[in-house]
Protein backbone atom coordinates (compact mmCIF):
# COMPACT_ATOMS: atom_id res chain seq x y z
CA UNK A 1 0.00 0.00 0.00
CA UNK A 2 2.85 2.38 0.95
CA UNK A 3 4.59 1.43 -1.65
CA UNK A 4 2.63 2.05 -4.42
CA UNK A 5 1.69 5.47 -2.70
CA UNK A 6 5.41 6.24 -2.83
CA UNK A 7 5.41 4.92 -6.44
CA UNK A 8 2.45 7.18 -7.86
CA UNK A 9 4.01 10.25 -5.91
CA UNK A 10 7.62 9.91 -7.77
CA UNK A 11 6.11 9.02 -10.83
CA UNK A 12 3.49 12.30 -10.35
CA UNK A 13 6.79 14.19 -9.59
CA UNK A 14 8.63 13.26 -12.29
CA UNK A 15 6.21 13.73 -15.07
CA UNK A 16 5.44 17.12 -13.89
CA UNK A 17 8.75 18.53 -14.67
CA UNK A 18 8.04 17.17 -18.41
CA UNK A 19 5.04 18.76 -18.41
CA UNK A 20 6.35 21.84 -16.98
CA UNK A 21 8.83 21.79 -19.80
CA UNK A 22 6.00 20.88 -22.61
CA UNK A 23 3.77 23.28 -21.01
CA UNK A 24 6.29 26.19 -20.98
CA UNK A 25 6.80 25.48 -24.13
CA UNK A 26 3.54 25.60 -25.78
CA UNK A 27 2.44 28.65 -23.97
CA UNK A 28 5.39 30.83 -25.21
CA UNK A 29 4.91 29.17 -28.73
CA UNK A 30 0.94 30.22 -28.64
CA UNK A 31 1.34 34.07 -26.99
CA UNK A 32 3.76 34.44 -29.86
CA UNK A 33 1.59 33.56 -32.70
CA UNK A 34 0.83 37.15 -33.37
CA UNK A 35 3.81 38.41 -33.65
CA UNK A 36 5.48 35.53 -35.52
CA UNK A 37 2.40 35.69 -37.99
CA UNK A 38 3.17 39.79 -38.13
CA UNK A 39 6.74 39.42 -38.59
CA UNK A 40 7.72 35.59 -39.14
CA UNK A 41 11.73 35.28 -40.13
CA UNK A 42 12.01 38.76 -40.56
CA UNK A 43 11.97 39.26 -36.93
CA UNK A 44 15.29 37.83 -36.44
CA UNK A 45 16.43 40.84 -38.33
CA UNK A 46 14.62 44.04 -38.07
CA UNK A 47 16.36 46.37 -35.84
CA UNK A 48 13.50 48.52 -34.54
CA UNK A 49 11.64 48.04 -31.47
CA UNK A 50 8.60 50.86 -31.61
CA UNK A 51 5.43 50.94 -30.71
CA UNK A 52 2.72 53.53 -32.64
CA UNK A 53 1.28 56.43 -30.87
CA UNK A 54 -2.22 54.59 -29.94
CA UNK A 55 -0.18 51.77 -28.37
CA UNK A 56 -2.01 49.23 -31.28
CA UNK A 57 0.56 48.23 -32.92
CA UNK A 58 4.10 49.10 -34.21
CA UNK A 59 7.36 47.44 -35.61
CA UNK A 60 9.52 44.86 -33.56
CA UNK A 61 12.13 43.28 -34.32
CA UNK A 62 14.84 41.00 -32.40
CA UNK A 63 18.04 41.78 -33.95
CA UNK A 64 19.43 44.36 -31.27
CA UNK A 65 18.89 42.13 -28.23
CA UNK A 66 19.47 39.00 -29.88
CA UNK A 67 23.02 40.57 -30.91
CA UNK A 68 23.28 42.05 -27.98
CA UNK A 69 22.87 38.58 -25.82
CA UNK A 70 25.58 36.57 -28.44
CA UNK A 71 28.21 39.54 -28.23
CA UNK A 72 28.07 40.08 -24.36
CA UNK A 73 28.19 36.03 -24.04
CA UNK A 74 31.01 35.99 -25.86
CA UNK A 75 32.69 38.70 -24.39
CA UNK A 76 32.21 36.60 -21.11
CA UNK A 77 32.88 33.34 -22.84
CA UNK A 78 36.82 34.44 -24.36
CA UNK A 79 37.63 35.71 -20.84
CA UNK A 80 35.70 33.13 -18.75
CA UNK A 81 37.04 30.34 -20.36
CA UNK A 82 40.71 30.49 -20.44
CA UNK A 83 40.98 31.64 -16.35
CA UNK A 84 38.49 29.14 -15.61
CA UNK A 85 40.84 26.40 -16.34
CA UNK A 86 43.82 28.56 -15.37
CA UNK A 87 42.13 27.67 -11.98
CA UNK A 88 41.18 24.31 -11.97
CA UNK A 89 44.24 23.25 -13.19
CA UNK A 90 45.87 24.96 -10.47
CA UNK A 91 43.83 23.73 -7.89
CA UNK A 92 43.87 20.27 -9.17
CA UNK A 93 47.93 19.96 -10.15
CA UNK A 94 49.81 22.64 -8.80
CA UNK A 95 48.47 24.47 -5.49
CA UNK A 96 49.55 22.85 -2.04
CA UNK A 97 46.51 22.03 -0.06
CA UNK A 98 47.72 25.18 2.30
CA UNK A 99 46.48 27.33 -1.00
CA UNK A 100 44.20 24.76 -2.77
CA UNK A 101 41.57 24.74 0.40
CA UNK A 102 40.88 28.19 1.17
CA UNK A 103 41.10 29.17 -2.70
CA UNK A 104 38.42 26.06 -3.41
CA UNK A 105 36.22 27.70 -0.55
CA UNK A 106 36.51 30.87 -1.94
CA UNK A 107 35.31 29.56 -5.68
CA UNK A 108 32.62 27.56 -4.22
CA UNK A 109 31.44 31.03 -2.50
CA UNK A 110 31.73 33.57 -4.99
CA UNK A 111 29.73 31.15 -7.10
CA UNK A 112 26.99 31.37 -4.14
CA UNK A 113 26.59 35.30 -4.80
CA UNK A 114 23.36 36.43 -6.45
CA UNK A 115 23.70 38.05 -9.30
CA UNK A 116 22.13 41.55 -8.37
CA UNK A 117 25.02 42.09 -6.02
CA UNK A 118 27.84 41.46 -8.99
CA UNK A 119 25.20 44.04 -11.16
CA UNK A 120 25.63 46.83 -7.94
CA UNK A 121 29.29 45.84 -7.68
CA UNK A 122 30.23 46.33 -11.36
CA UNK A 123 27.68 49.50 -11.83
CA UNK A 124 28.86 51.60 -8.91
CA UNK A 125 32.81 50.38 -8.88
CA UNK A 126 33.98 48.74 -12.16
CA UNK A 127 31.96 50.31 -14.94
CA UNK A 128 33.82 53.73 -14.03
CA UNK A 129 36.91 51.51 -13.74
CA UNK A 130 35.91 50.62 -17.64
CA UNK A 131 35.65 53.91 -17.72
CA UNK A 132 38.81 55.48 -17.23
CA UNK A 133 40.66 52.84 -19.04
CA UNK A 134 39.02 52.06 -22.01
CA UNK A 135 36.60 54.46 -22.52
CA UNK A 136 32.94 54.87 -23.30
CA UNK A 137 30.22 55.75 -20.76
CA UNK A 138 30.90 53.05 -18.17
CA UNK A 139 28.34 50.54 -19.02
CA UNK A 140 27.88 48.88 -21.97
CA UNK A 141 28.56 45.67 -23.52
CA UNK A 142 32.44 45.30 -22.46
CA UNK A 143 31.15 46.37 -18.88
CA UNK A 144 28.46 43.81 -19.18
CA UNK A 145 31.00 40.60 -21.11
CA UNK A 146 33.41 41.15 -17.93
CA UNK A 147 31.31 40.98 -15.21
CA UNK A 148 29.28 38.34 -16.56
CA UNK A 149 32.92 36.05 -17.19
CA UNK A 150 33.33 37.05 -13.71
CA UNK A 151 30.43 35.50 -12.40
CA UNK A 152 30.74 32.59 -14.37
CA UNK A 153 34.24 31.88 -13.65
CA UNK A 154 33.88 30.28 -10.07
CA UNK A 155 31.38 27.68 -11.64
CA UNK A 156 32.83 26.62 -14.66
CA UNK A 157 36.25 26.46 -12.65
CA UNK A 158 34.20 24.10 -9.69
CA UNK A 159 32.99 21.83 -12.38
CA UNK A 160 36.48 21.89 -14.39
CA UNK A 161 38.02 21.15 -11.02
CA UNK A 162 36.24 17.83 -10.18
CA UNK A 163 36.17 16.91 -13.45
CA UNK A 164 39.63 16.85 -13.35
CA UNK A 165 40.34 15.29 -10.01
CA UNK A 166 38.46 12.47 -11.44
CA UNK A 167 42.11 11.28 -13.12
CA UNK A 168 42.76 8.72 -11.77
CA UNK A 169 46.29 8.83 -9.44
CA UNK A 170 47.87 6.22 -11.21
CA UNK A 171 47.30 7.71 -14.47
CA UNK A 172 49.15 10.44 -13.87
CA UNK A 173 52.07 8.70 -12.52
CA UNK A 174 52.22 6.66 -15.50
CA UNK A 175 52.61 9.43 -17.39
CA UNK A 176 55.26 11.28 -14.71
CA UNK A 177 57.18 7.47 -14.80
CA UNK A 178 57.50 7.77 -19.11
CA UNK A 179 58.98 11.22 -18.31
CA UNK A 180 56.53 13.42 -18.85
CA UNK A 181 56.68 17.04 -17.32
CA UNK A 182 53.71 18.34 -15.18
CA UNK A 183 52.76 20.77 -18.20
CA UNK A 184 52.99 17.43 -20.46
CA UNK A 185 50.86 15.52 -17.99
CA UNK A 186 48.36 18.65 -17.83
CA UNK A 187 47.93 18.31 -21.66
CA UNK A 188 48.06 15.23 -22.35
CA UNK A 189 46.25 12.84 -20.22
CA UNK A 190 44.23 15.17 -17.75
CA UNK A 191 42.76 17.72 -20.13
CA UNK A 192 41.94 14.40 -22.33
CA UNK A 193 40.74 12.60 -19.49
CA UNK A 194 38.44 15.16 -18.23
CA UNK A 195 37.52 16.77 -21.18
CA UNK A 196 33.67 15.50 -21.16
CA UNK A 197 33.15 17.46 -17.48
CA UNK A 198 35.25 20.44 -18.89
CA UNK A 199 33.21 20.82 -22.22
CA UNK A 200 30.06 20.59 -20.16
CA UNK A 201 31.22 23.13 -17.51
CA UNK A 202 31.68 25.15 -20.35
CA UNK A 203 27.92 24.67 -22.04
CA UNK A 204 25.98 25.09 -18.51
CA UNK A 205 28.53 28.43 -18.25
CA UNK A 206 27.40 29.88 -21.99
CA UNK A 207 23.79 29.08 -21.00
CA UNK A 208 24.11 31.13 -18.00
CA UNK A 209 25.69 34.00 -19.22
CA UNK A 210 23.00 33.67 -22.48
CA UNK A 211 20.20 33.79 -19.47
CA UNK A 212 21.51 36.32 -16.95
CA UNK A 213 19.45 39.30 -16.59
CA UNK A 214 19.54 41.05 -13.62
CA UNK A 215 23.45 41.90 -13.66
CA UNK A 216 23.83 42.65 -16.82
CA UNK A 217 20.50 45.17 -16.79
CA UNK A 218 22.21 47.11 -14.44
CA UNK A 219 25.38 46.92 -17.18
CA UNK A 220 24.60 46.85 -20.79
CA UNK A 221 22.97 50.09 -20.64
CA UNK A 222 19.68 48.96 -22.26
CA UNK A 223 19.80 51.04 -25.39
CA UNK A 224 17.98 49.92 -28.29
CA UNK A 225 20.80 50.06 -30.68
CA UNK A 226 23.34 47.90 -32.13
CA UNK A 227 26.79 48.79 -30.54
CA UNK A 228 29.68 50.25 -32.67
CA UNK A 229 32.39 49.44 -29.96
CA UNK A 230 32.91 46.77 -27.81
CA UNK A 231 32.34 49.85 -24.98
CA UNK A 232 29.04 51.01 -26.50
CA UNK A 233 25.95 49.84 -24.75
CA UNK A 234 23.09 48.04 -26.18
CA UNK A 235 20.66 45.28 -25.07
CA UNK A 236 20.35 41.74 -24.38
CA UNK A 237 17.01 39.42 -24.71
CA UNK A 238 16.58 38.92 -20.72
CA UNK A 239 17.07 42.81 -20.33
CA UNK A 240 14.52 43.96 -22.73
CA UNK A 241 11.68 41.57 -21.28
CA UNK A 242 12.31 42.57 -18.13
CA UNK A 243 12.44 46.04 -18.64
CA UNK A 244 9.44 46.42 -21.11
CA UNK A 245 6.96 43.82 -19.54
CA UNK A 246 5.33 45.94 -17.35
CA UNK A 247 4.16 48.44 -20.19
CA UNK A 248 3.37 46.10 -23.26
CA UNK A 249 0.30 45.20 -24.74
CA UNK A 250 -1.06 43.05 -27.64
CA UNK A 251 1.88 43.26 -30.51
CA UNK A 252 4.42 44.37 -28.41
CA UNK A 253 3.94 41.46 -26.18
CA UNK A 254 3.30 39.26 -28.62
CA UNK A 255 7.24 40.33 -29.78
CA UNK A 256 8.73 40.28 -26.31
CA UNK A 257 7.02 36.29 -26.10
CA UNK A 258 8.78 35.78 -29.21
CA UNK A 259 12.04 37.07 -27.99
CA UNK A 260 11.83 34.86 -25.20
CA UNK A 261 10.77 31.46 -27.23
CA UNK A 262 13.79 32.35 -29.34
CA UNK A 263 15.93 32.31 -25.93
CA UNK A 264 14.66 29.24 -24.44
CA UNK A 265 15.15 26.96 -27.64
CA UNK A 266 18.78 28.44 -27.66
CA UNK A 267 18.94 27.60 -24.06
CA UNK A 268 17.65 24.39 -24.40
CA UNK A 269 19.77 23.23 -27.10
CA UNK A 270 23.21 24.10 -24.95
CA UNK A 271 21.82 22.55 -22.06
CA UNK A 272 20.53 19.10 -23.75
CA UNK A 273 24.18 19.07 -25.84
CA UNK A 274 25.77 19.35 -21.82
CA UNK A 275 23.27 16.70 -20.72
CA UNK A 276 24.79 14.58 -23.90
CA UNK A 277 28.36 15.38 -22.87
CA UNK A 278 28.15 14.59 -19.25
CA UNK A 279 26.39 11.22 -20.35
CA UNK A 280 28.68 10.86 -23.01
CA UNK A 281 31.25 10.69 -19.91
CA UNK A 282 29.42 8.25 -17.65
CA UNK A 283 28.97 5.70 -20.28
CA UNK A 284 33.03 6.02 -20.80
CA UNK A 285 34.00 5.55 -17.65
CA UNK B 1 75.93 -11.77 -20.14
CA UNK B 2 77.02 -14.63 -17.92
CA UNK B 3 78.46 -12.06 -15.52
CA UNK B 4 76.12 -10.71 -12.78
CA UNK B 5 77.24 -7.41 -13.26
CA UNK B 6 74.84 -4.96 -11.17
CA UNK B 7 72.74 -2.39 -13.01
CA UNK B 8 71.45 -0.70 -9.50
CA UNK B 9 72.96 -1.32 -6.13
CA UNK B 10 70.67 -0.08 -2.75
CA UNK B 11 72.54 0.87 0.01
CA UNK B 12 71.71 1.55 3.22
CA UNK B 13 68.62 2.62 2.12
CA UNK B 14 66.18 4.29 4.46
CA UNK B 15 62.97 6.07 3.36
CA UNK B 16 60.09 8.20 5.65
CA UNK B 17 56.69 9.14 4.03
CA UNK B 18 55.42 12.88 4.84
CA UNK B 19 54.37 13.52 8.05
CA UNK B 20 55.93 9.89 9.21
CA UNK B 21 57.51 9.47 12.18
CA UNK B 22 58.94 6.09 11.81
CA UNK B 23 60.97 5.34 8.47
CA UNK B 24 58.96 2.59 6.28
CA UNK B 25 61.88 1.12 5.29
CA UNK B 26 64.73 0.99 7.21
CA UNK B 27 68.63 0.36 5.78
CA UNK B 28 68.24 -1.72 3.12
CA UNK B 29 70.71 -2.81 0.90
CA UNK B 30 69.77 -4.90 -2.20
CA UNK B 31 71.81 -5.33 -5.31
CA UNK B 32 70.13 -5.60 -8.80
CA UNK B 33 71.53 -7.67 -11.19
CA UNK B 34 71.97 -6.65 -15.16
CA UNK B 35 69.54 -8.97 -17.05
CA UNK B 36 68.26 -10.28 -14.63
CA UNK B 37 64.66 -10.80 -12.65
CA UNK B 38 64.58 -9.46 -8.87
CA UNK B 39 61.32 -10.46 -7.00
CA UNK B 40 60.17 -8.72 -4.12
CA UNK B 41 57.65 -10.07 -2.01
CA UNK B 42 56.48 -10.10 1.67
CA UNK B 43 53.01 -9.59 3.54
CA UNK B 44 51.20 -6.14 2.94
CA UNK B 45 52.73 -3.18 4.22
CA UNK B 46 56.31 -4.22 3.96
CA UNK B 47 57.29 -1.53 2.00
CA UNK B 48 58.24 -3.65 -1.14
CA UNK B 49 56.06 -1.00 -3.01
CA UNK B 50 57.42 2.18 -1.18
CA UNK B 51 61.24 0.49 -2.35
CA UNK B 52 59.96 0.36 -5.98
CA UNK B 53 58.98 3.41 -6.14
CA UNK B 54 61.69 4.92 -4.63
CA UNK B 55 64.03 3.09 -7.57
CA UNK B 56 62.48 6.03 -10.10
CA UNK B 57 61.90 8.92 -7.66
CA UNK B 58 58.15 8.62 -8.15
CA UNK B 59 57.90 9.27 -5.14
CA UNK B 60 59.26 12.91 -5.40
CA UNK B 61 55.88 13.60 -7.30
CA UNK B 62 54.62 14.36 -3.35
CA UNK B 63 56.58 16.54 -1.59
CA UNK B 64 58.21 16.08 2.20
CA UNK B 65 59.29 12.45 1.96
CA UNK B 66 62.68 12.07 3.25
CA UNK B 67 65.81 10.04 1.61
CA UNK B 68 68.46 8.52 3.25
CA UNK B 69 71.45 6.24 1.85
CA UNK B 70 72.25 5.76 -1.61
CA UNK B 71 70.55 3.83 -5.06
CA UNK B 72 73.17 3.82 -7.73
CA UNK B 73 72.18 3.36 -11.20
CA UNK B 74 75.33 1.82 -13.19
CA UNK B 75 75.23 3.29 -17.29
CA UNK B 76 75.88 1.20 -19.88
CA UNK B 77 79.48 2.71 -19.78
CA UNK B 78 79.83 1.93 -16.72
CA UNK B 79 79.66 5.12 -14.70
CA UNK B 80 77.40 5.02 -11.99
CA UNK B 81 74.96 7.90 -9.98
CA UNK B 82 73.37 8.25 -7.00
CA UNK B 83 69.75 9.02 -7.99
CA UNK B 84 69.02 10.27 -4.81
CA UNK B 85 71.44 13.12 -5.44
CA UNK B 86 69.17 14.22 -8.36
CA UNK B 87 67.28 17.44 -7.47
CA UNK B 88 65.60 18.76 -10.83
CA UNK B 89 62.84 18.17 -13.18
CA UNK B 90 65.09 17.38 -16.08
CA UNK B 91 67.09 14.96 -14.02
CA UNK B 92 63.84 13.29 -12.84
CA UNK B 93 62.80 13.22 -16.60
CA UNK B 94 66.14 11.56 -17.42
CA UNK B 95 66.25 8.60 -14.72
CA UNK B 96 62.47 7.49 -15.66
CA UNK B 97 63.17 7.31 -19.31
CA UNK B 98 65.99 5.04 -18.10
CA UNK B 99 63.85 3.11 -15.53
CA UNK B 100 60.28 2.92 -16.44
CA UNK B 101 57.54 1.42 -14.55
CA UNK B 102 54.29 -0.58 -14.91
CA UNK B 103 51.58 -0.20 -12.26
CA UNK B 104 48.97 -2.92 -11.18
CA UNK B 105 46.28 -1.14 -13.09
CA UNK B 106 47.01 -0.95 -17.12
CA UNK B 107 47.44 2.78 -17.08
CA UNK B 108 46.50 3.25 -20.97
CA UNK B 109 46.55 7.21 -21.91
CA UNK B 110 43.13 8.38 -23.44
CA UNK B 111 44.91 8.49 -27.29
CA UNK B 112 45.10 6.05 -29.98
CA UNK B 113 47.17 2.90 -29.95
CA UNK B 114 49.87 4.24 -32.16
CA UNK B 115 49.99 7.64 -29.90
CA UNK B 116 50.31 5.66 -26.55
CA UNK B 117 53.63 3.43 -27.49
CA UNK B 118 54.83 6.93 -29.28
CA UNK B 119 53.93 9.05 -26.28
CA UNK B 120 57.42 8.47 -24.35
CA UNK B 121 59.55 8.64 -27.44
CA UNK B 122 57.72 11.97 -28.51
CA UNK B 123 58.58 12.93 -25.19
CA UNK B 124 62.59 12.41 -25.19
CA UNK B 125 62.21 14.67 -28.55
CA UNK B 126 61.94 12.08 -31.70
CA UNK B 127 59.60 14.04 -34.08
CA UNK B 128 60.79 12.01 -37.32
CA UNK B 129 57.60 10.16 -38.78
CA UNK B 130 59.24 7.05 -39.78
CA UNK B 131 61.49 6.25 -36.85
CA UNK B 132 58.70 6.80 -34.56
CA UNK B 133 56.75 4.73 -36.76
CA UNK B 134 59.83 1.81 -36.38
CA UNK B 135 59.99 2.08 -33.03
CA UNK B 136 56.66 1.64 -32.25
CA UNK B 137 56.45 -1.32 -34.46
CA UNK B 138 59.12 -2.54 -32.56
CA UNK B 139 57.94 -2.35 -29.30
CA UNK B 140 54.65 -3.59 -29.69
CA UNK B 141 56.41 -6.53 -31.00
CA UNK B 142 58.71 -7.15 -27.96
CA UNK B 143 55.34 -6.36 -26.23
CA UNK B 144 53.97 -9.38 -27.87
CA UNK B 145 50.75 -7.80 -29.35
CA UNK B 146 51.90 -6.69 -32.34
CA UNK B 147 49.78 -8.83 -34.17
CA UNK B 148 46.60 -8.07 -32.25
CA UNK B 149 46.97 -4.03 -32.66
CA UNK B 150 48.68 -4.09 -36.33
CA UNK B 151 45.45 -3.18 -38.08
CA UNK B 152 44.00 -0.48 -35.14
CA UNK B 153 46.51 1.61 -34.45
CA UNK B 154 44.96 4.56 -34.97
CA UNK B 155 42.04 3.54 -32.51
CA UNK B 156 41.59 4.03 -28.77
CA UNK B 157 43.72 2.26 -26.84
CA UNK B 158 40.72 2.30 -24.20
CA UNK B 159 39.14 -0.33 -26.62
CA UNK B 160 41.46 -3.18 -25.73
CA UNK B 161 41.47 -5.71 -23.17
CA UNK B 162 43.02 -5.53 -19.73
CA UNK B 163 45.62 -8.21 -20.72
CA UNK B 164 45.93 -6.56 -23.89
CA UNK B 165 46.33 -2.59 -22.13
CA UNK B 166 48.72 -4.46 -20.05
CA UNK B 167 50.36 -5.45 -22.56
CA UNK B 168 50.37 -1.97 -24.24
CA UNK B 169 51.39 -0.31 -21.12
CA UNK B 170 54.77 -2.83 -21.08
CA UNK B 171 55.46 -1.63 -25.06
CA UNK B 172 55.11 1.95 -24.24
CA UNK B 173 57.98 1.58 -21.62
CA UNK B 174 60.09 -0.78 -23.51
CA UNK B 175 59.82 2.07 -26.24
CA UNK B 176 62.51 4.17 -24.12
CA UNK B 177 64.98 1.54 -24.07
CA UNK B 178 64.88 1.65 -20.50
CA UNK B 179 68.23 -0.18 -18.51
CA UNK B 180 65.35 -1.17 -15.68
CA UNK B 181 61.53 -2.01 -15.70
CA UNK B 182 59.94 -1.64 -12.32
CA UNK B 183 57.00 -4.09 -12.16
CA UNK B 184 54.44 -2.71 -9.70
CA UNK B 185 52.22 -6.05 -9.01
CA UNK B 186 51.51 -6.09 -13.03
CA UNK B 187 49.10 -9.04 -13.41
CA UNK B 188 46.89 -8.13 -10.06
CA UNK B 189 44.34 -6.78 -11.95
CA UNK B 190 44.13 -9.45 -14.86
CA UNK B 191 43.14 -12.69 -15.39
CA UNK B 192 45.12 -16.51 -15.95
CA UNK B 193 45.38 -16.07 -19.44
CA UNK B 194 46.32 -12.72 -19.39
CA UNK B 195 48.52 -12.82 -16.42
CA UNK B 196 50.36 -16.10 -18.50
CA UNK B 197 51.00 -13.94 -20.87
CA UNK B 198 52.26 -10.87 -19.19
CA UNK B 199 54.84 -13.51 -17.34
CA UNK B 200 56.01 -14.67 -20.80
CA UNK B 201 56.63 -11.63 -22.20
CA UNK B 202 58.73 -10.49 -18.68
CA UNK B 203 61.01 -13.32 -18.97
CA UNK B 204 61.72 -12.52 -22.68
CA UNK B 205 61.92 -9.18 -22.22
CA UNK B 206 65.30 -9.83 -19.71
CA UNK B 207 67.21 -10.71 -22.57
CA UNK B 208 67.08 -6.48 -23.57
CA UNK B 209 66.91 -5.08 -20.10
CA UNK B 210 66.72 -5.93 -16.23
CA UNK B 211 63.56 -6.34 -13.93
CA UNK B 212 62.21 -5.54 -10.68
CA UNK B 213 59.02 -7.04 -9.96
CA UNK B 214 56.51 -6.51 -6.82
CA UNK B 215 54.51 -9.43 -6.29
CA UNK B 216 51.77 -10.69 -3.69
CA UNK B 217 51.40 -14.05 -6.20
CA UNK B 218 54.73 -16.38 -4.39
CA UNK B 219 54.32 -18.95 -7.51
CA UNK B 220 54.32 -15.99 -9.83
CA UNK B 221 58.00 -14.83 -7.80
CA UNK B 222 59.57 -18.59 -8.08
CA UNK B 223 58.26 -18.97 -11.89
CA UNK B 224 59.76 -15.75 -13.01
CA UNK B 225 62.78 -14.47 -11.15
CA UNK B 226 66.13 -14.80 -10.69
CA UNK B 227 66.75 -13.27 -7.46
CA UNK B 228 63.96 -12.90 -4.33
CA UNK B 229 63.69 -10.10 -1.86
CA UNK B 230 62.08 -11.35 1.27
CA UNK B 231 60.81 -7.95 3.18
CA UNK B 232 59.45 -7.89 6.21
CA UNK B 233 58.03 -4.99 8.09
CA UNK B 234 60.78 -2.07 6.60
CA UNK B 235 63.27 -4.54 6.70
CA UNK B 236 64.86 -6.57 3.99
CA UNK B 237 64.51 -9.96 5.50
CA UNK B 238 66.46 -12.04 2.93
CA UNK B 239 67.93 -11.73 -0.58
CA UNK B 240 68.79 -14.78 -2.20
CA UNK B 241 68.65 -16.48 -5.23
CA UNK B 242 65.00 -17.56 -6.16
CA UNK B 243 65.62 -21.38 -5.59
CA UNK B 244 67.66 -20.92 -2.22
CA UNK B 245 64.66 -18.68 -1.18
CA UNK B 246 62.13 -21.11 -1.72
CA UNK B 247 63.91 -24.49 -1.46
CA UNK B 248 66.07 -23.91 1.29
CA UNK B 249 65.46 -20.14 2.86
CA UNK B 250 68.06 -19.23 5.85
CA UNK B 251 65.66 -17.67 7.84
CA UNK B 252 62.58 -18.77 9.56
CA UNK B 253 60.29 -16.12 9.35
CA UNK B 254 61.44 -16.40 5.22
CA UNK B 255 60.31 -20.01 5.20
CA UNK B 256 57.17 -18.88 7.56
CA UNK B 257 56.06 -16.38 4.98
CA UNK B 258 56.20 -18.58 1.89
CA UNK B 259 54.58 -21.92 3.41
CA UNK B 260 52.00 -19.50 3.87
CA UNK B 261 52.29 -19.41 7.39
CA UNK B 262 51.67 -15.86 7.82
CA UNK B 263 50.71 -13.18 5.39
Amino acid sequence: MGGKLFRNFSFLSATLSFFLLVGIFAILFTYAQEAMHEFGFDFLFTEAWEADEDDEGGIFGGYVPIIGTLLSTLIAMAIAVPLAMGIAIFLTEIASDAIGKPVSIAIELLAAIPSIIYGMWGLFYFAPIVQSTVGGNGVGLLTAGIVLAIMIIPFMAAISRDAMNTTPLVLKESAYAMGATKFEVIKDVIMPYSKGGIIGSIILALGRALGETMAVAFLIGSVMSIPGSITDPTTSIPVLLANNFAEAQDLEMSSMYFLALILFVVSFIIISTAKFYFLGRKVKG
Amino acid sequence: MGKNNLVMDIKDFSFTYSGAEEPSLKKINLPVLENKITAMIGPSGCGKSTLLRAMNRIHDLYSGNKYEGLINLYKADGSKENILDLKKENDFIKLRQQVGMIFQKPTPFPMSIFDNVAYGLKLSGIKNRSELEGRVEKALQGAAIWKETKDRLKESALGLSGGQQQRLCIARAVALKPRVLLFDEPTSALDPISTGAIEELITELKEELSVVIVTHNMQQASRLSDYTAFMYLGDLAEYDKTDKIFLNPSKKLTEDYITGRFG
